[in-house]
């Protein structure tokens, strides 16, 4: 562990790592809570594969992948809101097709783009440690743009997420803030699979704002408990995945589901231990 | 009597080509406390929907206050039928009371204080103002359902819209809502969706029967005869009044 902080001291790419860990933290504890909330983690999970069609694409092009990703993600999420709202009882079928054709996509023109395929791996499972400066600006500004968005609308979205027909007789525009609300479920993605990855997105996306939610009853301070949850499993993740050379990513994920499961068997227990004590 | 603030002719709406409602026309005064009862799938909802905006009516014309129903939507105050969100999700009494200031408070940030203060009174003529911190999850259904008409309240509506407001809670429960909305009558306009005539009949001012293709409604308390008519019997039977007073442009 000593190696790891004094490693953080001298060297640029930990401290870029750990501040994309922190800045995807932010985006994860604000956008993740309303994703526990709503329900909506296969949506999540359906923007997230289908990003890497976006980021195959771009690669092929030459283009930022970044830029291809965050693309992808805000057509999918538009995609999956209109499905949503048009043909609700196909939603599922359709998520599924759209997570899995956005993969195929992906994979297709990453194999047809000449040269060595080394960065495949890391757009599926992250790579905290090549984030670059110029990356954590952009995660900054999208992180910016969520909290922004929701600081605005946090009536409505917290309209529409709990009792969407209500809303609408009070005049909000459900149509509208269901789509917004999954474009920055969007951006939040894109953040996030700087830090973790595609494939583990949807752990660090839901697992904070889960077990914040087991202790505290209300959106905004679940918000905050899980940013805190999030900025811990990422920095714990990546000085523990130090030392012995571990993937970073899966780490954090790790660490992010074992103190779930905890969670979930603690307060299991506690409440079997108080339901005994007033019976006697 | 004023005019009526809710007119409906020849109404009919269908859901992908099964009918809900056929040709249903009826009118609500000022001040009136309407129980609109029949059978479950006998359309009351829809009416209920169509009178809200949220659904347009395939056929016909509504009007609510004098406007399309969109448009008169800030007037309205709505309590859905129980359980049409998920009682596990965090949100508190008070923030959901504060909901029903959507459309009347600003649109950017937070509440504003008369916001707070006009869900605080609401609050307090539903009897859940002690309960504003407590997460819905752990409410009973007789408080909750105090909440959702305290929600409908804090929008100050002109007329009162509830679906199915008693269902599943304890008869003790029953008595008190109804009573609190004997009490709202005094100012507003009330219309309560239900499917038990017999309990309603004593709080209502007119009761409108309804089973998709007819409607009937009568001032007088409802005999067993008219509910047998109304669940039981061929369409014919049923008497067809209009309580379109004499007089009014139409």
């Amino acid at each position: 562990m000593s190696g790891f902080f004094g490693t953080l001291a001298r060297e640029a790419f930990l401290q870029h790592a750990l501040i994309g860990g922190l800045l995807a933290s932010l985006g994860c504890g604000v956008v993740g809570t309303y994703v526990v909330a709503k329900r909506i983690s296969f949506v999540a999970g359906g923007v997230a594969h289908s990003v890497l069609g976006g980021m195959g694409i771009a690669y092929f092009l030459g283009a930022s992948p970044l830029a291809g990703a965050l693309a992808a993600a805000l057509v999918a999420a538009l995609i999956i809101g209109w499905v949503n709202l048009r043909w609700h009882q196909n939603e599922d079928t359709i998520i599924a097709a759209l997570w899995a054709v956005g993969m195929a996509v992906g994979v297709l023109f990453i194999s047809r783009t000449p040269g060595y395929n080394a960065d495949l791996m890391s757009y599926l499972f992250g790579n905290i440690l090549m984030v670059s400066r110029a990356d954590l600006y952009v995660m900054a500004a999208l992180d910016a743009v969520a909290i922004l968005i929701v600081t605005l609308f946090s009536k409505q979205f917290l309209a529409v997420s709990f009792d969407p027909e209500f809303a609408r007789v009070r005049g909000v525009r459900v149509e509208f803030f269901h789509l917004l609300l999954l474009c920055l479920v969007a951006l939040t993605v894109v953040v996030l699979i700087q830090v973790v990855g595609l494939i583990l997105v949807l752990a660090l996306l839901t697992l904070p704002a889960a077990i914040a939610a087991q202790y505290r009853a209300r959106l905004v301070p679940i918000m905050a408990l899980a940013i805190v949850l999030g900025m811990a499993f990422t920095g714990g993740g990546l000085a523990l995945s130090y030392a012995p050379d571990l993937p970073a990513g899966a780490t954090i994920i790790l660490l992010a589901g074992t103190t779930y499961l905890f969670s979930l068997g603690a307060r299991r227990l506690l409440s079997w231990h108080k339901t005994r004590r007033t019976r006697t | 009597m004023t005019a009526p603030v809710i007119v409906l002719e020849n109404v009919s709406f269908a859901y992908d080509g099964v009918p809900a409602l056929e040709d249903v026309s009826l009118e609500v005064e000022q001040g009136e406390f309407m129980g609109l009862v029949g059978p479950n799938g006998g359309g009351k909802s829809t009416l209920l929907r169509i009178v809200l905006g949220l659904l347009a009516p395939d056929a016909g014309r509504v009007s609510v206050l004098g406007a399309p129903p969109a448009r008169a939507r800030g007037a309205l105050g709505y309590v859905p039928q129980f359980a049409t969100f998920r009682r596990d999700f965090p949100v508190t009494v008070e923030e959901t009371v504060l909901l029903g200031r959507l459309g009347k408070t600003r649109t950017l940030f937070g509440y504003r204080a008369h916001d707070r203060a006009l869900a605080r009174r609401a609050m307090e003529e539903t009897g859940v103002a002690e309960l504003r911190a407590r997460p819905i999850e752990t409410l009973s259904g007789g408080q909750l359902q105090r909440v959702l008409i305290a929600r409908a309240l804090a929008g100050e509506p002109r007329i009162l819209l509830l679906d199915e407001p008693t269902a599943n809670i304890d008869l003790r429960a029953e008595v008190d809502i109804f009573d609190l909305l004997k009490t709202l009558n005094a100012r507003m306009t009330i219309v309560v969706v239900s499917h038990d005539i017999g309990f309603i009949s004593p709080y209502v001012t007119r009761v409108a029967c309804l089973n998709r293709t007819l409607l009937c409604h009568t001032a007088s308390p409802i005999s067993g005869e008219m509910i047998q008519r109304l669940y039981g019997a061929p369409v014919h039977m049923i008497r067809h009044v209009t309580a379109r007073e004499p007089g009014l442009p139409s």
